[in-house]
């Protein structure tokens, strides 16, 4: 006996093959666009893949092809509140947000997922490149090149329980070419990248326009003035390019931004020695590959999209999760989220909120 | 469409000739477009020469506001004005507020009362303040979403006792109401095809034969010289059948789709209490197949989804470019706020709807409804 499946198709190849695949497997399955952006023509020029008209449009004829209903939900205003605005108001805290795993957390699977279990539906069905094992416990998607589960592991056990990732197992190579077979005409479209709301690519314009001018000190691990900005929203931990500091660092040696200050709108910047890290805070943790951990375990730590991982040591430390690498990594953001795996298993994540 | 309708257009479009030319296969497509004339001219009670063939209910309104609109401005400078009412079909309203961005014009929105209804008294007030500036009046037969029907006739009057041309949207009416363009005194007048069991693709402006109009196709000169393009003789053919048909049907199916329609409101009233009819009372101010709901509480388009998956087709108005579903501009002109407007379905009743259709919606709106809810409270 099928599931009553939503699956959510933003017009891509992805989701597209991912409904399919529900329907093969004998699901009853109910398509639906996200229509995310509140004025979507503004959206419309570069292909970021996930809200312009095209993109409902390319879903539409997607879900003909597969033979589902369609329909159309707004989320605009609930984009706007979790994500858009999240987004904004963390740079202005001098954090490095990731808005697609705030999507997730907040709208694909708790706004979606909520409504699509009022409505009486199972599970939600992504395009996400993703597994689930027969624990419940989110894992590494077959091809390394294409796991999302970086960005998926905010989610807790139970939304996991209602979700359902397809192509888990599957290289996008292979699902590029089983969407040709399908009749699937958006085989060929180019992946989505960067961040969907920002049509021109321009994070640091995007939050200017946001957030205004907001001028500051840029200063050396020693308090000494090196220059000015307009705004410390436009500098990420790490950042080497775009410093406009005009005196060379001695014995010149390049700088990197090693800290964001947002109240004095200080930006501290020093050598690659200073981004160093050994010792994470991360709070809001949700554990779902393992139990809270009260004693140390081993594990490896993930601490950017697309990230190298670290041998790390964690455990449960109050409310927040305590993270102690065994060999310093570099340019830790706070703001990212620190995602905790055992082999390719998820055991858990959370937000990094400090580092030493 | 019509199985009648279906075969005439079948056989049509197996033979050839361009209604234009002058060859004996012209001549005989010729006299096929002339007949239906004729055929859907005596249906709406309207001389031959006055029907103008168009591609369908949206051409005919554009050509009906812009070609009256142009036409009388160029008579006279000062007749900028448009008056018709914000319930109008897009056909209509987006014409107007065309005209309004980019040709000068100024459009006048005549008061609806809450059941969607433009009174006479209204329209001689709007049309008092300044007759001199109104280039027309155009205010549909009957609403395609409520259900509202206009009392046409008493409008036209009152228009014409100003001088000023009146144009009416029968696209919703003709087929449920009795629909004569000769005694209802409107200047214009839209038909359609497709709404009466006929083709997509055809249907009519009626004009009056001393109606000055500006044309918005240019070309060969059909049509009166108002409507250029190579005319589509078995759409046209198919249109008059069906046009014959459903006025030959027309009181006997009213009666029919009115009995289905009030226990389609008594039986969705039965289950949901709370529900709120939108548009007049059943009776003869509202379409026999129309019926509109306002679920207080639900998400419009979250009970579509549920109602669909139980084989219901319903409509909740209008979808914006990406497919989000809009709050009825309708409703909105009705006075309701943008949370009932949401939460609003239309049902639509027709030839092929049944009483067995009814039973199946009486017997799954209630559970749909209590689901929406509790979808919207989350």
């Amino acid at each position: 006996m099928g599931l009553r499946v939503l699956a959510a198709m933003s017009g891509g190849v992805d989701s597209a093959t991912a409904a399919a695949r529900a329907v093969d497997a004998g699901h009853d399955v109910t398509g639906v666009h996200l229509a995310l952006s509140q004025n979507p023509q503004s959206y419309r020029s570069g292909a970021r893949g996930c809200c312009t008209l095209e993109d409902a449009r390319d879903a539409r004829r997607a879900a003909d092809v597969v033979g589902i209903p369609f329909y159309v939900w707004d989320m605009a205003e609930r984009f706007k509140q979790d994500v858009v605005d999240d987004f904004v108001a963390e740079y202005a805290a001098g954090r490095t947000p990731n808005p697609c795993l705030r999507c997730n957390e907040k709208i694909k699977f708790a706004a979606v997922l909520d409504r699509a279990l009022a409505l009486g539906f199972d599970a939600v069905c992504t395009g996400h490149y993703a597994r689930i094992d027969g624990d419940g416990a989110l894992n590494r998607a077959a091809d390394p090149g294409k796991d999302q589960s970086y960005v998926l592991a905010v989610l807790t056990r139970d939304q996991i329980a209602h979700a359902m990732f397809p192509l888990g197992d599957t290289p996008k190579a292979q699902v590029r070419e089983e969407a040709r077979d399908r009749g699937l005409l958006v085989a060929d479209k180019p992946d989505s990248h960067d961040v969907c709301f920002i049509a021109d690519g321009d994070t640091r314009g995007f939050l200017a326009r946001q957030l205004g001018s907001a001028p500051g000190r840029i200063v050396d691990q020693d308090g000494t003035v090196l220059g000015q900005h307009d705004g410390a929203y436009g500098f990420t931990i790490g950042q080497r390019k775009g410093l406009r500091v005009d005196r060379p660092a001695p014995g010149g040696q390049p700088r990197y931004v090693l800290s964001i200050e947002p109240v004095t709108k200080t930006v501290t910047v020093g050598p690659v020695s200073g981004l160093e890290v050994s010792e994470i805070t991360a709070e809001r943790p949700v554990w779902t590959g393992c139990a809270p951990p009260r004693e140390p375990v081993e594990c490896d730590v993930q601490l950017r999209a697309h990230g190298e991982v670290h041998p790390c040591v964690a455990w449960l430390a109050g409310d927040d999760v305590r993270i102690q690498l065994r060999a310093p990594a570099r340019a830790v953001a706070a703001g990212q989220a620190a995602v905790l795996y055992r082999g390719d298993t998820v055991l858990g994540s959370g937000t990094i909120s400090a580092v030493r | 469409m019509l199985p009648e309708a279906i075969a005439a257009m079948t056989e049509e479009l197996a033979r050839l000739g361009n209604p234009s030319s002058l060859h004996n296969a012209g001549r005989r497509a010729r006299r096929v477009v002339e007949e239906s004339r004729e055929q859907i001219a005596e249906v709406f009670g309207a001389r031959a020469s006055e029907v103008i063939f168009t591609s369908g209910g949206t051409e005919a309104d554009n050509l009906a506001v812009k070609g009256l609109f142009w036409a009388r401005r160029t008579a006279d400078e000062r007749r900028t004005r448009l008056l018709t009412t914000a319930v109008e079909h897009h056909a209509v309203l987006d014409s107007v507020r065309w005209l309004a961005d980019t040709e000068g014009a100024c459009a006048d929105w005549l008061r609806v009362d809450s059941a969607g209804a433009v009174t006479p008294e209204v329209l001689r007030s709007a049309l008092e303040c300044d007759p001199a500036s109104t280039a027309m009046v155009s205010v549909m037969w009957a609403n395609n979403e409520v259900g509202t029907v206009q009392p046409v006739p008493a409008l036209a009057a009152v228009a014409h006792e100003f001088g000023v041309p009146f144009h009416t949207d029968a696209v919703q009416a003709a087929g449920q109401l009795e629909v004569n363009f000769g005694t209802c005194g409107a200047d214009a007048l839209t038909v359609t095809g497709h709404k009466i069991g006929g083709p997509v693709g055809a249907g009519a402006l009626i004009l009056g034969r001393g109606v000055n109009l500006v044309p918005v196709l240019h070309g060969g000169g059909q049509e009166r010289d108002i409507r250029s393009g190579t005319l589509d003789a078995p759409a046209i053919r198919a249109f008059a059948v069906a046009a014959e048909i459903s006025a030959h049907r027309r009181v006997s199916e009213a009666v029919r789709l009115a009995a289905l329609r009030d226990d389609l409101i008594r039986q969705v009233l039965a289950a949901v209490p709370d529900a709120i009819l939108n548009g007049p009372p059943a009776g003869p101010d509202r379409l026999p197949g129309n019926a509109h709901f306002s679920f207080p509480g639900c998400e419009g388009d979250a009970l579509l989804l549920l109602l669909d998956a139980r084989g219901i087709a319903c409509s909740t108005g209008s979808a914006c470019t990406a497919g989000v579903a809009e709050p009825s501009h309708v409703l909105l002109a009705m006075g309701a706020d943008e949370e009932r407007a949401r939460g609003s379905l239309r049902f639509s009743l027709g030839h092929t709807t049944t009483q067995a259709d009814v039973d199946a919606l009486g017997a799954c709106i209630g559970e749909a409804v209590a689901r929406a809810r509790r979808a919207a409270a989350r």
